[in-house]
């Protein structure tokens, strides 16, 4: 009959916070990975909180040595919870219902969280008196849920990430049972193998909490595992931005867009090569790029009068617009007065001529559907060639002619079909690899580059290296990526499988 | 007490910012899907059994030519005699709109079709069709080789087919996934039957210019499941895709279908692209409502809800035909040197006085069904495709109408379902399908669809029903080249005919071939 029941409260305290925490994270993680997240998070805390009530009618059949039961679901519940984030986000990566590990684990997780209560009650039951003892335990379960909700958003999604404090509770868990084993050893007769269980989930925790990382990179979606610092849902796509240090990361649809520290690679190799041909361009039109950072490179030009942005989602020109971390990557671009913002659907706008234009950038994401294959066909091109001046260009941004060859040459061969004189090129991009671009004009730009001032990666030297094509890369013949074939998507589909 | 802390973290829960959520998490959908039956032609067309007394023709409007029935047949007809250098021309539809059953419309997401939805290439002998689709632009100009090159997006956006078979999607409409031995060599030996018939170019279209080879015609005299039969052919498969194609064309089964036109299916089909694929067919969003619209431009005079009562040749030349207006609820009175009846022919033997009468007509019944969704739910295996089938399923699965859409992220669409009813006298399941309700009509497709769109219900916003009473002629055996099809292209002048009917096959070839031959005859004689 140890005294200090206030370590006991405390223990609902702490066992109050990771139980809402738990469910935090899955609600969090499930509208990280599957989007909608009103959706999720109802879904997920309906499930949760029947599981809970599962428990506590569940403990009723819990007779014997409470104290013991009690330790082990802190256990249990230390290593399920502890691993729940890590867990899914594995398991994500590997499975097609992701929904039924995802419910399982939420359900089993509450089912014990429910058990814990009651179980304290009755191990505390003659150690207080009763109104004591109810008032005590709830006003702790109230305390604890409530610091629970204001750590999450504010402290542990964005300095631990979900998979570390998934990991962290844990642990504060599995300090709870060993607490209690400590606190009523004498109540305890062989407590060896609790202990030993105890400390074990400890070390498992410790090590997942010190080696999230690791962890995280199982699983496919292995680049979520840096802090996500933003994310949304939009009608047209998953809107993720994550950064770890000074690595800023944006993913669509849970494709990498850019990584902060190359993408002047990329958006320099995008730009550069056609526009320093031009000399005459005064309007530039840009397809995709709603992160402005090839607008920031066309920018770079004074001659510029004005620029063109398409993009779909309104969403993601508003962030790039306004996000000030995310201005400091575009220099602001999206607010130049150079530039005017459309959020159209680049297909059926280009419907009606548009511009003219004397330059025009094609930054949409790969093709790896269906509807994005439209984006890639003759009759795409056909329907841009009538807003482009008689001496315009346009680039493609065209995959990776390393990873995905056919497909790169594919998009050559497409533009070709078109009646252009293409010139195809590729440039490194560290966090993409080998990246494969296309210029394509109506008769082949003759003029010397002139480059901008302060470019990272692109400079005269490097612009004659580009067109070079190694063995392993080099054009293949492919069919004509249509409308009614699709050969780019089937192209993709298989070499990005292998 | 467990009970009490788990309602009080409830409460907790309720009280922060995440209650929205439950409470939204909770609404439930209605169970009762929402649409109507549409399509107020066959109530209509019934009126004409049930008027009892004719009213007195409150105008008169006079006319070169008054052609009946705003179908395919009928608008081509119109066009030609347009072409043709016939200057007054009316059409009378019953319906709101001309199109018969190449019907569409639309809605704030897509346009749709209500009936035909598709043309495969033409092959060479359309030489009427082929010229159609030059003067309106679909065919843009001929490769070095004579190949037309068609206008992309008219061409079937890639996938064009799948098929649900072993719980998963795949490419393409043959179920030859995971086929045992047997089956294997069975679809390869069908495959060398049709090639011998294409080989001896004896099928084409338009069907009258098939050649009368003695064997071919022979065929026509049993049914394609007795030709299947006396082949050898047996396995489920490739019995269930030859029933699956004369089901989409014809209207009718394996056992109700002739084996000449079954066969015809398969081996007529030579059209050729310069920019497709052979297999590739012509479509769009609003199916052939496309078509219907390009025929109709610079037709001035199309008089909608207009049901056809008598029309008769008057004696010292000329035609008469009465019609009432439903819509300013009158009978009219049209008067014109000729006339064109582009209706089917059960149709025009009631209303044309003297016609004989055709006892061997078999209309094939269809549903088709148009339902919007929110969003196309994903099922396991190959992307949704334009024509997505369901391996064994009542119906004939459905297209999506948004396919041909240039959107890159279309989420909202209508697909159209079709289900060609056989397998009972069409009579009594005209009688039948008079009798379901919306909601049994809308339980009957969820159902067709159920197995790969187990959720769809929860997806669906709108369901609307066209019931075609006759939707088709079917070529049932004899049909095609026995007595009555014979009688049936008789033109008596100053009334020339065109229908599908007169073809045994409701396609679009056959209604615009029909429609200008019958404009021509019409032109020779005026």
């Amino acid at each position: 009959m140890t005294p200090r029941p206030w370590l006991l409260l405390l223990s609902v305290f702490a066992i109050a916070t990771c139980g809402l925490v738990y469910e935090l994270i899955a609600g969090t993680l499930a509208s990280y990975l599957l989007g909608d997240s009103v959706t999720q998070f109802s879904t997920i805390i309906g499930v949760y909180l029947f599981a809970m009530g599962v428990g506590s009618w569940l403990s009723r059949f819990v007779t014997g040595n409470l104290i013991r039961t009690f330790i082990r679901v802190e256990f249990l519940i230390a290593l399920l919870g502890g691993c729940s984030a890590a867990l899914l986000f594995v398991v994500f990566g590997w499975t097609i219902s992701f929904r039924i590990p995802l419910y399982s684990l939420v359900f089993l997780i509450g089912c014990f969280v429910g058990l814990e209560i009651p179980l304290l009650l009755r191990i505390m039951e003659g150690r207080f008196a009763f109104k004591d003892l109810v008032s005590n335990v709830f006003s702790f379960d109230y305390i604890g849920a409530l610091l629970a909700s204001l750590l999450f958003p504010l402290v542990l999604v964005p300095h631990l990430g979900l998979v570390r404090s998934a990991f962290l509770f844990g642990l504060i868990n599995a300090s709870v049972g060993l607490l209690a084993l400590h606190l009523l050893r004498e109540e305890l007769a062989r407590a060896g193998k609790l202990w030993f269980t105890g400390l074990s989930v400890t070390g498992v925790l410790l090590l997942g909490l010190l080696k999230g990382d690791v962890i995280t990179g199982w699983g496919e979606l292995a680049a979520f595992g840096d802090p996500v610092i933003y994310a949304e849902s939009t009608p047209y796509q998953r809107i993720v931005l994550t950064r770890q240090k000074d690595d800023l990361r944006l993913f669509l649809n849970s494709n990498l867009q850019f990584s902060s520290r190359d993408e002047y690679r990329y958006h320099e190799a995008l730009v550069h090569p056609g526009l320093s041909r031009l000399p005459q361009a005064k309007t530039v039109l840009i397809l995709g790029g709603g992160d402005g950072l090839a607008a920031r490179e066309v920018l770079r030009y004074p001659r510029i009068e004005s620029i063109t942005l398409c993009d779909l989602d309104p969403a993601m020109t508003k962030l790039f617009a306004s996000a000030p971390m995310l201005t400091a990557q575009n220099a602001g671009a999206l607010s130049s007065p150079r530039l005017h913002i459309e959020n159209a659907d680049a297909f059926t706008w280009l419907g009606e001529a548009r511009g003219p234009f004397d330059f025009v950038i094609i930054d949409f994401p790969d093709p790896s559907n269906f509807s994005l294959g439209k984006l890639y066909t003759t009759t795409f091109y056909q329907r841009l060639l009538k807003s482009m001046v008689a001496g315009a260009a346009l680039v493609v941004q065209s995959t990776s002619p390393y990873v995905a060859r056919q497909s790169f040459w594919c998009v050559d061969a497409t533009l070709r079909a078109c009646g252009l004189v293409t010139e195809p090129y590729h440039a490194m991009v560290p966090s993409f690899g080998e990246w494969g671009f296309v210029l394509a004009s109506r008769q082949s730009l003759s003029g010397p580059a002139v480059l901008p001032p302060d470019l990272r990666f692109v400079t005269e030297e490097v612009l004659s290296q580009l067109p070079k094509f190694p063995p392993d890369m080099s054009r293949v013949e492919t069919e004509v990526n249509r409308l009614n074939n699709q050969a780019l998507v089937r192209y993709f589909e298989d070499e990005w499988a292998k | 007490m467990g009970e009490v802390s788990c309602m009080n973290r409830r409460r907790f829960l309720a009280a922060s910012a995440v209650a929205p959520a439950l409470i939204t998490g909770s609404c439930t959908r209605e169970q009762t899907v929402s649409g109507r039956i549409i399509g107020g032609g066959h109530a209509m067309g019934h009126r004409l059994r049930t008027l009892g007394t004719v009213p007195k023709p409150r105008h008169t409007v006079k006319a070169d030519v008054v052609v009946v029935g705003g179908g395919v047949a009928g608008l081509a007809a119109a066009r030609k005699l347009q072409q043709l250098g016939v200057e007054k021309i009316v059409v009378l539809e019953l319906e709101e709109k001309a199109g018969g059953t190449s019907l569409s419309d639309s809605n704030a997401i897509n346009a749709y079709p209500w009936g035909a939805h598709y043309v495969p290439l033409p092959g060479k002998d359309c030489h009427e069709v082929l010229e159609l689709f030059r003067e309106i632009g679909l065919i843009k100009g001929h490769d070095a080789a004579g190949r037309p090159i068609y206008d992309e997006m008219s061409l079937c956006h890639d996938p064009q087919e799948r098929l649900f078979i072993h719980g998963e999607w795949h490419e393409g409409i043959s179920p030859t996934a995971g086929l045992d031995a047997k089956g294997q060599e069975q679809f390869k030996h069908f495959a060398e039957e049709i090639e011998k018939w294409r080989a001896k170019q004896v099928f084409t279209l338009p069907l009258d210019r098939s050649l009368r080879d003695p064997e071919a015609l022979e065929l026509d005299t049993i049914t394609m499941a007795d030709w299947l039969n006396q082949k050898g052919f047996n396995a489920e498969a490739l019995l269930w895709q030859v029933d699956y194609s004369c089901r989409d064309d014809f209207g009718g089964s394996i056992h109700e279908v002739s084996a000449w036109a079954g066969l015809h299916y398969f081996a007529s089909r030579t059209g050729e692209a310069a920019n497709a694929e052979h297999e590739t067919v012509l479509t769009w969003e609003e199916g052939n409502g496309w078509l219907v619209q390009q025929l109709k431009t610079g037709i001035s005079d199309i008089r909608a809800q207009h049901l056809v009562m008598r029309m008769e040749a008057v004696e010292g030349g000329g035609v008469e035909v009465d019609a009432f207006d439903f819509y300013h609820e009158e009978m009219n009175r049209f008067q014109a040197r000729a006339a064109v009846c582009a209706l089917p022919r059960f149709v025009a033997q009631r209303i044309i006085p003297g016609l004989a009468p055709i006892a061997g007509l078999e209309y094939a019944p269809w549903v088709v069904a148009n339902l919007t969704l929110d969003e196309l739910p994903p099922s396991p295996g190959f992307h949704p495709a334009w024509d997505n089938v369901v391996y064994r399923g009542p119906s004939l699965g459905y297209v999506n109408a948004n396919h041909q859409t240039l959107r890159s992220r279309p989420i909202e669409t209508v697909i159209t379902h079709y289900e060609a009813l056989c397998q009972a006298p069409p009579a009594k399941l005209r009688e039948w399908m008079l009798t379901q309700t919306h909601a049994q009509w809308s339980e009957r497709v969820l159902g067709a669809l159920a197995a790969p769109h187990p959720d769809l219900r929860e997806h669906v916003q709108h369901v609307d029903i066209w019931l075609w009473g006759h939707g088709m002629i079917r070529p049932k055996p004899g049909f095609l080249w026995g007595k009555d099809r014979e009688l049936m292209q008789a033109h008596r002048p100053p009334i020339y005919f065109a229908h599908t009917d007169m073809s045994g096959m409701a396609l679009f070839e056959e209604a615009y071939t029909r429609g200008v031959q019958a404009a021509q005859a019409l032109k020779a004689a005026l």
